[in-house]
């Protein structure tokens, strides 16, 4: 395969005494639909903390087109066309979709008004209507406060956000969590559409039938580390739940199998989300 | 291509139907400032009803606003700090400390006869010590993550006590140009309206439209709102925070010189509850304690309901006193509806 656009080698991530990431790779390729699948705990969400610039890693290495990076901030990876669906959504509140949507990015009134900061709430209101639009998303009212919306609609928001600015990769934290049926397929057809145009998705969901559907390739993480790999059309639901729960271990590179059953004393806590 | 977006069927679970309001009147009714000037319109029609000859003339007016002119310069840096979730007890005492700083440099170059040099470089003495007090401040909140509460209590005992080191706790004599009081103090630009209250409205307009319109204000409701959000979209958190405390400071300064303007005096122990009524003002005007939400506009409605009341209460001849009962009640009432609106949104 080509060259991969964002590589995580080695990563590790502590808290206090909680091994979040121990030696965690991760390898996403250009234009690919990759699922990181994992139990609760896995580090799913630290891994893509790190690679989006929101938590440093302890130590390991990034690379982005083969080339190491240090993302010291959110900014730093937007630079480099990655942006993200936290799990949290990361959205204010207070703030209407519009003003979600374009936070950080905000646009501005021509001239000395714009140079004086002034927003141009009007253009941030009709390029988050046709964003929101091309989602497939109703929102009746962009201008009302995100808090006043579905969890459905905070959803779509994040999601919207990030495929609105996304030239590259994309990083979806659990999207479909908080969505009814419609909603979770809208979004699944969003991470076509934008693979289709040539951003790298990577999908975290624990929806094992959803990732197959929508996946080319799986990657999955136990206890801080990466222990399988698969290409999603010759994969079944049952190998991908044995390589979660440790059952099957399928890396066969770099010796992380072997130390799997060391990994396995040290647990981190799981957190009980569904 | 995979697949189109569906065409936007109605989730049931997703979408209650809203009744067919219009967005802009549902938005106007949520709004805060809507309830609040509710609040200050009856007040206003009630006096009048009850004292339709006394209540309300020019010199009534006129009166409102000059008293309510400094708790609102006050008042509009206060709404920006309740707004990013923080709080600021100094304000009184910035504003004093500022104060006693401008009087000395006066009391040595000229006193009360001093002219515009001293009075230029004493209002810049107390614009830069709010200034720095408040920047200082901030910087406590935002890097050493000491709770606001604590940094401007501290900072409120802080203040008075320096400035009461300075003065031996006097208010000295000599501190204020008779020009200034008589220009800024008691003059009225043509001749109608106190220069006390074109400051006051020029101040409030200008960090009105900026918290409304601009960058910076969008930034302050987002950090209030959810400063972990801001931060990973690249909002420089602490900065921001850092010049938000020091607004407010910059805005005691501006205060002190109103106050020395008006009153000719430092009125060293004149200010400890300034911070209560500010807050209590900003509050009534629909920011919440919690961040995110509030307004400059719902701050002037709610520097202007004491006002109000207090002149009403004093026309009717009613003891003064039932209006501290009065604010008292209104204020609970207004955070309890707040925590109220807020515990009902966030199920959405
Ligand atoms: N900010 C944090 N502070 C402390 N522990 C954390 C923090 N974030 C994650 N963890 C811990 O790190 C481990 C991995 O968490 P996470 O990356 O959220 O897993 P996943 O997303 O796969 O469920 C868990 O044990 C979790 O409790
Ligand atoms: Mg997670």
């Amino acid at each position: 395969m080509a060259q991969p656009l964002l590589e995580a080698r080695r990563l590790t991530k502590r808290f206090g005494h909680v091994r979040a990431l121990q030696d965690a790779d991760f390898t996403a390729y250009p234009g690919e639909v990759v699922a990181l699948v994992g139990d609760n705990g896995a580090g799913k969400s630290s891994l893509v903390k790190t690679l989006s610039g929101t938590i440093r890693p302890d130590g390991g290495q990034i690379l982005v087109d083969g080339s190491p990076v240090e993302l010291h901030s959110p900014l730093d990876a937007r630079r480099h066309g990655i942006e993200t669906v936290y799990q949290d959504l990361a959205l204010a509140p207070d703030l209407d979709a519009a003003a979600n949507l374009h936070l950080g990015r905000e646009l501005y009134r021509g001239g000395l008004l714009g140079r004086l900061g002034v927003l141009d709430h009007a253009a941030m209101r009709r390029s988050a209507v046709t964003a929101f639009a091309e989602l497939g998303v109703d929102l009746q009212d962009v201008g009302a406060p995100v808090a006043t919306l579905s969890g459905g609609q905070r959803q779509s928001v994040a999601v919207a956000r990030a495929v609105a600015f996304a030239n590259r990769i994309i990083f979806m934290d659990e999207p479909t969590a908080a969505l009814g049926v419609v909603q979770r397929g809208r979004v699944l057809d969003t991470v076509r559409r934008v693979r289709d145009r040539g951003i790298c998705v990577v999908l975290i969901s624990h929806n094992m039938p959803e990732v197959l559907s929508v996946a080319d390739r799986v990657e999955v993480l136990r206890l801080g580390r990466r222990v399988a790999r698969f290409t999603a059309a010759d994969t079944t639901v049952e190998e991908l739940v044995g390589a979660m729960t440790g059952a099957l271990d399928a890396e066969s590179a770099g010796g992380a199998a072997g130390s799997a059953g060391q990994a396995a004393a040290d647990a981190p806590r799981k957190d009980g989300a569904p | 291509m995979t697949a189109q977006a569906p065409a936007p069927v109605k989730d049931r679970q997703e979408t209650a139907r809203r009744p067919p309001v219009p967005s802009w009147l549902r938005r106007v009714a949520a709004a805060n400032e809507t309830w609040t000037f509710g609040v200050l319109a009856l007040l206003v029609a009630f006096f009048t009803a009850a004292r339709p000859s006394t209540f309300l003339t020019r010199y009534d007016i006129t009166q409102i606003a000059t008293n309510a002119a400094i708790y609102l310069v006050l008042g509009v840096g206060m709404t920006y700090v309740i707004i990013v979730a923080g709080i600021d007890l100094s304000v009184g005492s910035v504003l004093v400390l500022s104060a006693v700083l401008s009087a000395e440099y006066t009391i040595h170059h000229g006193g009360a006869g001093s002219g515009w040099g001293t009075i230029a470089v004493s209002t810049l003495i107390a614009l830069a010590t709010g200034l720095l007090w408040g920047a200082l401040q901030g910087w406590l909140v935002a890097k050493a993550k000491v709770p606001p509460l604590i940094v401007t209590l501290g900072g409120f005992g802080a203040a008075l006590g320096a400035a009461q080191i300075i003065t031996g706790g006097q208010d000295p004599a000599g501190a204020v140009s008779g020009k200034l009081q008589k220009t800024i103090g008691f003059g009225k630009l043509f001749g109608q309206i106190p220069w006390l209250v074109v400051i006051a409205f020029a101040a409030t307009l200008v960090f009105g439209l900026v918290l409304a319109f601009t960058r910076f204000g969008r930034y302050t409701y987002a950090i209030g709102s959810n400063p972990e959000a801001a931060r990973r979209v690249g909002i420089n958190v602490d900065a921001h925070l850092v010049k938000v405390y020091a607004l407010v400071g910059l805005l005691s300064g501006l205060g002190s010189v109103m106050w020395l303007a008006y009153f000719g005096t430092t009125s060293i122990a004149g200010h400890s509850t300034d911070n209560l009524k500010v807050i209590t003002a900003v509050v009534l005007g629909g920011a919440s304690l919690f961040g995110g939400r509030g307004s400059v506009l719902g701050t002037v409605i709610g520097v202007f309901i004491p006002a109000v009341l207090s002149t009403g209460l004093i026309i009717m001849g009613v003891q003064q006193y039932w209006q501290d009962v009065a604010i008292g009640v209104v204020l609970v009432a207004a955070v309890y509806l707040d925590q109220f609106r807020r515990r009902g949104r966030d199920h959405g």
